[in-house]
């Protein structure tokens, strides 16, 4: 089981309580679909992906970089169990999905860069480690079910 | 690799940070140090507390390092090819320090740390350790 120290865990609940959820995690997704182009080949069925641009404004896009982030917003309410709460989805993305976990660490790297340029100075290098710390445990608990 | 636009979108920002460059750095490694522990392994010599004189002139000196790497875009192999020689043992600070440096510019830049530009911005820093781990072995 992951250790949180307080402090952590209180500014893992600050940043998020101040995170547009809906605006965040579509603008994470954008970003990976844009500055990780291979990427693209798990949303073919989403349309127009030719441009930054069409990226951006792909409405597919905009739901489903919602959707994850609002996932990932259960890792936040689940600090001491996030093993658990993603075992279901990690069996998905190996058996249906077929993302390579790789990718997890780059879309988590991605919200990092996302918040700092939302929060700037207030994104401390101790909120910063404690998101790392996050995102890295969400990706190890992603990739836990593969085989 | 990089295409003439990915240059001009990284000329551009480098140009936006030109009062900030060297703190820049100093928060990029300093964040590095404070997020990824395992990179003060390679600095034992260093005072690394927050404030440290040895960070703040090792920032400007890996500040000074990018400048000139975006000063040769065309030649990022030879610009960078003494300090290649210079990290002579195999770091993996590369993708750590990557990661802060874009954290910073994107915490300096807000909104004009636009997806482009974060995409260009990645690919010239993966370049830059590609050129630097050219001599680790």
């Amino acid at each position: 089981m992951v250790h949180w120290s307080a402090e952590e865990k209180q500014l893992i609940a600050s940043v998020w309580s101040k995170v547009n959820v809906e605006e965040c995690g579509a603008e994470a997704l954008a970003r990976l679909l844009i500055v990780y182009p291979w990427t693209q080949r798990f949303f073919a069925s989403f349309g127009n992906l030719s441009s930054p641009t069409a990226i951006l404004g792909n409405p597919m896009v905009r739901a489903h970089g919602r959707k994850v982030l609002t996932s990932f917003g259960e890792a936040v309410k689940n600090l001491d169990n996030i093993k658990a709460t993603y075992s279901k989805l990690s069996e998905l993305h190996c058996e249906k999905l077929h993302v390579d976990p790789e990718n997890f660490r780059l879309l988590g790297d991605i919200l990092i860069i996302v918040l700092a340029s939302h929060f700037a100075r207030d994104f401390t290098p101790a909120c910063q480690f404690a998101w790392q710390k996050l995102v890295s445990v969400v990706a190890h608990a992603l990739a836990r079910k593969y085989h | 690799m990089l295409t003439a636009e990915d240059k001009k979108l990284i000329l551009q920002v480098w140009e936006k940070i030109a009062n900030q460059q060297d703190d820049c750095g100093r928060e990029a490694l300093e964040r590095m140090f404070c997020v990824y522990p395992q990179t003060k392994t390679y600095f034992p010599h260093f005072d690394l507390n927050p404030g440290s004189d040895q960070v703040r002139s090792h920032g400007k000196k890996v500040v000074a390092a990018l400048s000139n790497a975006v000063k040769n875009l065309d030649n990022l192999s030879q610009a960078l090819s003494e300090l290649s020689n210079l990290h002579a043992y195999n770091l993996r600070v590369d993708p750590l320090l990557s990661q802060c440096f874009q954290v910073v510019l994107a915490a300096h830049l807000g909104k004009d740390y636009t997806p482009e530009v974060h995409a260009a911005f990645d690919k010239f820093l993966s370049a830059v350790a590609a050129v630097l781990a050219e001599k680790y072995r």
